[in-house]
């Protein structure tokens, strides 16, 4: 579909060779957007007075293994709120080096959105202040949105974590030992 | 205080509130740094109701994943069942009879006020006015029988299809919601007299977990989190969908920002969601439910049980699942706890390629450190309360 929006072809002209593709479908504004400087990108969706794209709804990943050359493909959802226009940003990244500008600095709430994409996808966010896993577990292995990722893969077991300075209630351990021994020994 | 006494040593204490915390309703855990009672730092470690949502859902056809919407925000199911609905439409490109659309804002404006019914009773009854919470759930429960007439399940109702609605609403239904909103009200105004003018619940209400409007947006909160903080962006009125934009109803906003305006908020719409109700009720207007395209409609059971064609055609729906054209749309809807957005991916095949949720809350769960940051840790309860985090949809 020929891309009618003068908001898209307002970001073309101002952004250039960033922009890989515009497109328009169900009603929507979708850009496909280069990685490299991705941060100042958004500085642009964001403080520009004409798009005033101020609000940032999504942030989430699709994997295209085996179907795209680009395995992976970061997607935005950003919406003004004056303007009642909604933009999705796409961003292709590659499997060799899975990362893209983290947009902490810009919005707080991409934080979670953020440590949420690098859990169970495993794309890096540079710039990042704390991109620790959210949903799943540490030692939790590989990253379970991943199409290669099994659907019925079993993790390891986990051992106990040693946290330092935790309270430990000596007489309730010796107790469960002893409850062991006893039941042991029936056994 | 004289000048030989000693000071008290100020240590900071580490606490982990959680993860299964009796004033939590849900499992989340907080790992709070404490100067005495007061919260210096709040880390929220969420997950622990982590399914795979996501995964759960590729694996299935398009329909099969209704059940799954369920068990998002089980507060509200009917919400998530209609907006999964509506974005797999938009991806299509199908639109539903009137009729269909008038009942599906019925059921979600009756889902919105469950959910915050159940929000408000229990953050009422988590600060000690028990009487006040067993009122909110008195209604809730009106509410949970009038959707087990209609839909044959209390929580999980799995009540809304792609292209339509499981069936027509029941002969009584409207004289049943008009008799229910009357006895919804008088508990509601009862409410409003045991807690809006009384002493302990705004001591313990305002001026606590006050985020401002600049912070509230660059956090992305949306529903009764943004409103109270003044910023009018519902995605009915913004992004209207369905026949919102044909009925009359108001956006309540608040002021401050915190948990009483919150509270307010949702204690008002309430009453906006029950005039909804009634003015759909009163529009509604009479044709089918379902759209009239054989390729997303099940066959009658008399085509299916005496005829080749009707059986093929059961079978083809039943088992390939609904053939969605390829493509990706996004869809948001204005859920219980704020934007509850669908991004759908498609590869042309019977089950969908990607099926991503906006979560509000969790997306609040984000800015909570915000909000609880130099309170006491006893305010943590109604901030937490306020936030409505339910763990199904966090955590999915």
């Amino acid at each position: 579909m020929p891309d009618t929006s003068p908001n898209l072809q307002f970001i073309q002209q101002q952004l250039g060779a960033k922009v890989l593709q515009t497109l328009q479908a169900q009603g929507d504004d979708i850009i496909i957007l280069d990685r490299a400087g991705l941060r100042e990108s958004f500085r642009l969706f964001k403080e520009d007075s004409k798009l005033n794209y101020d609000f940032l709804s999504d942030i989430t990943a699709v994997d295209y293994w085996q179907k795209k050359a680009p395995r992976f493909e970061v997607v935005y959802q950003v919406t003004s709120l004056k303007n009642r226009r909604r933009l999705r940003v796409r961003v292709p990244v590659p499997e060799s080096d899975p990362a893209v500008e983290s947009l902490t600095p810009l919005w707080r709430g991409a934080n979670f959105l953020e440590r949420e994409v690098w859990d169970l996808f495993g794309i890096r966010f540079a710039g990042h202040p704390d991109l620790r896993r959210i949903l799943l577990y540490d030692e939790f292995q590989g990253h379970p949105l991943r199409k290669d990722y099994p659907v019925n893969l079993c993790q390891p077991r986990v051992p106990e974590r040693k946290v330092e300075g935790t309270f430990v209630d000596e007489r309730s351990h010796n107790k469960l030992a002893r409850l062991k021994h006893e039941l042991g020994s029936k056994g | 205080m004289k000048a030989d006494a000693k000071e008290l040593p100020l240590e900071i204490m580490e606490l982990q509130m959680g993860p299964s915390h009796p004033a939590t309703h849900g499992t989340i855990k907080f790992n709070l740094k404490l100067e005495g009672e007061r919260v210096l730092d709040c880390d929220v470690e969420v997950g622990f109701l982590h399914r795979g949502f996501d995964k759960s859902c590729e694996q299935a056809t398009w329909t099969q994943v209704i059940p799954y919407t369920d068990r998002l925000n089980y507060a509200s199911s009917l919400i998530n069942n209609v907006g999964y609905a509506l974005a797999v439409e938009k991806l299509i490109g199908v639109e539903t009879p009137p009729r269909c659309q008038y009942i599906r804002v019925i059921v979600s404006e009756l889902a919105r006020i469950y959910d915050h019914l159940t929000c408000c009773g229990m953050a009422a009854s988590e600060m000690g006015a028990i009487t006040a919470g067993f009122y909110m759930i008195e209604a809730r429960e009106m509410i949970t029988r009038l959707v087990e007439n209609l839909t044959g399940a209390r929580l999980t109702v799995t009540y809304v299809r792609i292209g339509g609605v499981k069936h027509d609403l029941p002969q009584d239904f409207a004289e049943r919601v008009k008799q229910m909103f009357k006895t919804i009200r008088r508990l509601l105004e009862d409410c409003d007299r045991l807690l809006s003018r009384n002493r302990i619940f705004i001591d313990r209400m305002s001026n606590i977990g006050t985020i401002s409007q600049e912070s509230a947006l660059n956090y992305s909160l949306t529903g009764p989190m943004l409103r109270a903080t003044g910023v009018n962006y519902d995605v009915r009125k913004v992004f209207p969908y369905l026949v919102y934009d044909q009925l009359d109803f108001e956006v309540p906003l608040g002021t401050k920002g915190d948990n009483y305006d919150r509270f307010v908020c949702r204690i008002q719409e309430i009453a906006q969601s029950m005039r909804i109700v009634e003015q759909a009720l009163e529009k509604l207007p009479v044709g089918p439910v379902w759209i009239d395209d054989p390729r997303f409609v099940l066959p009658e059971k008399e085509k299916v049980y005496n005829s080749i064609e009707g059986l093929m055609h059961h079978f083809k729906i039943i088992m390939e699942g609904i053939q969605v054209p390829p493509g990706e749309t996004y869809f948001a809807v204005e859920g219980g706890n704020g934007e509850l957005g669908f991004y759908l991916v498609s590869d042309g095949g019977g089950r969908p390629y990607r099926v991503r949720v906006r979560p509000p809350c969790f997306i609040a769960m984000g800015a909570f450190h915000e909000l609880v940051k130099g309170h006491m840790i006893a305010d943590i309860i109604p901030t937490f309360g306020m936030v409505n985090m339910i763990g199904g949809e966090c955590d999915r």
